[in-house]
C-alpha cells in the first residue's frame, strides 16, 4: 500500500465565526476516488477552499502530498471574458511556472494534449463563452490536468453538464484514479457516489466516511439531509434510489 | 494632401501628436483590464482624488509623479478611515472623500494668487507639451505596459474568476493593487495633455470600444491602442482646423468611435437572429 495523497485529521474551518464545517477526518489513497456529498452549505466548499489554501483551518489539520488541481463551479467562470479554451486550459500552468513566465511550448503542448484528452481538440481556438456548459466543464477539467497534481478536486462538476459530457467525465476521473491519482468530488447526488471508492457526508460537520455500499444508510442519509429524504423502493423491496426532498440548487454553497 | 500634412509642420503639433501616441498606447492597452476588472468608475475616482497632489507638486516645483502618489495614499486611506465609521458607509465615504479631495485640488490650483497655468492640470494643454513631458510620458509608460507584460497571466486568470484564482498560483490582492498603481501612473501620464477631468476617457473609452469587437485578450489590447491613437490623431486635426479644445476633441471623437462600434455590433447581431 503507497502512502496516502491527502491525510485529513479532525479538521474545522469558518470565516472568522463559529466554523461552518467540524470534525472531518479522513484519508485519500492514490488511485481512490471519494465523492464529498452533502446539501447546500453542508460544507463541501469549505473543505476545498480549507484545502487549497483560501482558508485557514480553524481546528485541526491536513497533510497533502502535493498540489492541487482544482475544478471550480462553472457558474462563476465569466461568459464574456476575451479567452479561448487553450487560454483557460494554460490557465493550469500559472502554479508551476515564475510568475513573470509565460507559458513556453511545452506549456502549450501540455494544455492542447489535456483539451484533446477531454475531447475537445478541435475546440481550443473557441472562445470560452461560446461553449456549452458541458463543454465548459471540461475545458475546466483539463486545466486542472495541466496542473498536473496527484490531488483532484471537483467542485460540483456534474451539475448543468449535458450527458454526452457527463459520461466522458465520469470515464475520465476513472482514467485519471487509474493513473494513481487521487479525486476528490463534490456532488448532490447520491446513486452516482455508489460507484466510486468512498463517500464523505458533509452536514456542517462529518457525519460519516467509508465505502459507500457500507456507509450509506438510510440513518446516515437523514443525517446528511437533515431528515428529509425521500425513498423510492425498487422491485425486491431495497431501495432503488434516495433523493434528498430538498429544493435543488447549485446557486453559492457559502 | 497638403491639408493632411500641413499640422504636422509645427513642433508642438508633433508633440502633442507623439504625447498622445504614447497616452493612446498606454491607456489602451492598460484600459483593457480596467474595463474587465470593471474598475472603470474607480479609475474616475483615483483621477479626481490624486488631483490635490499633482496642485501641490506643481506649486512646489517636484516632479508631478511624486505629488500623485502621496495624492493617491492619501486618498486611500482617507477612504479607508472614513469608511470605518458606520454612520457613513464605505459608498457614501468614497464619494465624499473624492469630491472633498478634488475640491481641495481646485481651490488650491484656481486661486487668485496660485501661478497661472495650474489650470492646465485640470483640462490639460495637449498643445503645450514640451520634450520634458514627453520623456516623462515615455518613461512612466514603459514601466507601465512593462508591469502589464510581467503581470499578464495573473491579470487574465484574476479576471477570469477571483474566487478561484488563488488555487491557480494567482495572488488577486497583489493584482488589483498593482493595477490600481498602474492607472495613478497612466493618470499622471495623460494629465498634461488631457487634464485631470477627461484623462480617463483614454483608459475607458477605447477598451470599451474594443470589447464590443474583438474576442482574445491581445487582440483587444491592439484594437484598443488603435482606437485610441487614431482618436488622438483625429482629435488633433479637429483641433488644429476646427479651433477646438485639444483634449475635447480626443474625447469626443473617442465617444463617436464607441458608439460607431455599439452600431457595428447591434447591426451584426441583427444579421445573425
Amino acid at each position: 500500500m503507497s502512502a496516502p495523497l491527502l491525510v485529513v485529521d479532525d479538521l474545522a474551518a469558518g470565516y472568522g465565526g463559529a466554523p461552518v464545517l467540524e470534525g472531518v477526518s479522513f484519508t485519500l489513497d492514490p488511485g481512490e476516488r471519494i465523492g464529498v456529498l452533502g446539501p447546500n452549505g453542508g460544507g463541501k466548499s469549505t473543505l476545498f477552499r480549507t484545502l487549497l489554501g483560501e482558508l485557514e483551518p480553524a481546528a485541526g489539520s491536513f497533510t497533502a502530498a502535493g498540489g492541487f488541481g482544482y475544478v471550480p463551479q462553472t457558474e462563476r467562470s465569466r461568459l464574456d471574458y476575451p479567452v479561448s479554451a487553450l487560454d483557460v486550459a494554460l490557465m493550469g500552468t500559472l502554479s508551476h511556472l515564475p510568475w513573470w513566465k509565460r507559458p513556453g511550448r511545452g506549456g502549450r503542448t501540455a494544455a492542447l494534449a489535456a483539451l484533446a484528452r477531454v475531447g475537445l481538440e478541435g475546440r481550443a481556438g473557441t472562445q470560452f463563452g461560446e461553449l456549452s456548459g458541458g463543454q465548459r466543464q471540461r475545458v475546466f477539467v483539463a486545466r486542472a490536468l495541466v496542473q498536473d497534481a496527484p490531488v483532484l478536486l471537483l467542485d460540483e462538476p456534474f451539475t448543468g453538464v449535458d450527458q454526452p459530457s457527463a459520461e466522458l467525465l465520469e470515464l475520465l476521473l476513472g482514467e485519471l484514479a487509474g493513473e494513481g491519482r487521487g479525486i476528490l468530488i463534490a456532488t448532490h447526488d447520491v446513486d452516482q457516489v455508489r460507484a466510486w471508492d468512498s463517500v464523505l457526508c458533509l452536514n456542517r460537520r462529518q457525519i460519516a466516511f467509508g465505502p459507500p455500499e457500507s456507509t450509506l444508510d438510510r440513518h446516515v442519509l437523514e443525517q446528511t439531509y437533515g431528515g428529509s429524504i425521500v425513498a423510492i423502493p425498487g422491485a425486491d423491496g431495497a431501495p432503488l434510489g434516495i433523493l434528498p426532498a430538498h429544493h435543488h440548487h447549485h446557486e453559492d454553497e457559502d | 494632401m497638403h491639408a493632411l500634412v500641413e499640422p504636422w509642420r509645427l513642433g508642438f503639433m508633433q508633440r502633442a501628436l507623439l504625447e498622445l501616441v504614447l497616452l493612446g498606447v498606454v491607456g489602451g492597452v492598460l484600459g483593457c483590464w480596467v474595463v474587465l476588472y470593471e474598475l472603470s468608475y474607480s479609475a474616475e475616482s483615483l483621477a479626481h482624488a490624486l488631483f490635490p497632489g499633482l496642485v501641490v507638486a506643481a506649486l512646489l516645483g517636484v516632479p508631478l509623479v511624486l505629488g500623485g502618489a502621496v495624492g493617491v495614499v492619501v486618498a486611500a486611506v482617507a477612504v479607508v478611515i472614513f469608511g470605518r465609521t458606520p454612520e457613513i458607509g464605505r459608498d457614501t465615504s468614497v464619494a465624499v472623500v473624492i469630491t472633498t479631495l478634488f475640491g481641495l485640488g481646485v481651490v488650491l490650483g484656481l486661486s487668485p494668487s496660485s501661478p497661472p497655468g495650474l489650470n492646465e492640470l485640470l483640462f490639460g494643454d495637449l498643445l503645450g507639451v514640451s520634450t520634458a513631458d514627453l520623456v516623462v510620458a515615455a518613461v512612466l509608460g514603459s514601466v507601465v505596459l512593462a508591469t502589464l507584460l510581467l503581470l499578464h497571466r495573473q491579470l487574465l486568470v484574476v479576471g477570469f474568476d477571483r474566487g478561484s484564482a488563488r488555487a491557480f498560483g494567482a495572488r488577486p490582492l497583489l493584482v488589483d493593487l498593482v493595477l490600481l498603481g498602474l492607472i495613478a501612473a497612466a493618470v499622471i501620464i495623460g494629465v498634461q495633455a488631457l487634464g485631470n477631468l477627461l484623462v480617463v476617457a483614454v483608459i475607458v473609452g477605447p477598451a470599451a470600444t474594443a470589447r464590443l469587437l474583438a474576442r482574445r485578450m491581445v487582440p483587444m489590447m491592439a484594437l484598443a491602442a488603435g482606437c485610441a491613437v487614431a482618436a488622438g490623431l483625429i482629435g488633433l486635426y479637429l483641433s488644429y482646423y476646427a479651433d477646438l479644445a485639444g483634449g475635447a476633441s480626443v474625447a469626443g471623437v473617442l465617444v463617436l468611435g464607441y458608439l460607431v462600434a455599439l452600431a457595428v455590433r447591434g447591426g451584426a447581431l441583427l444579421r445573425l437572429g
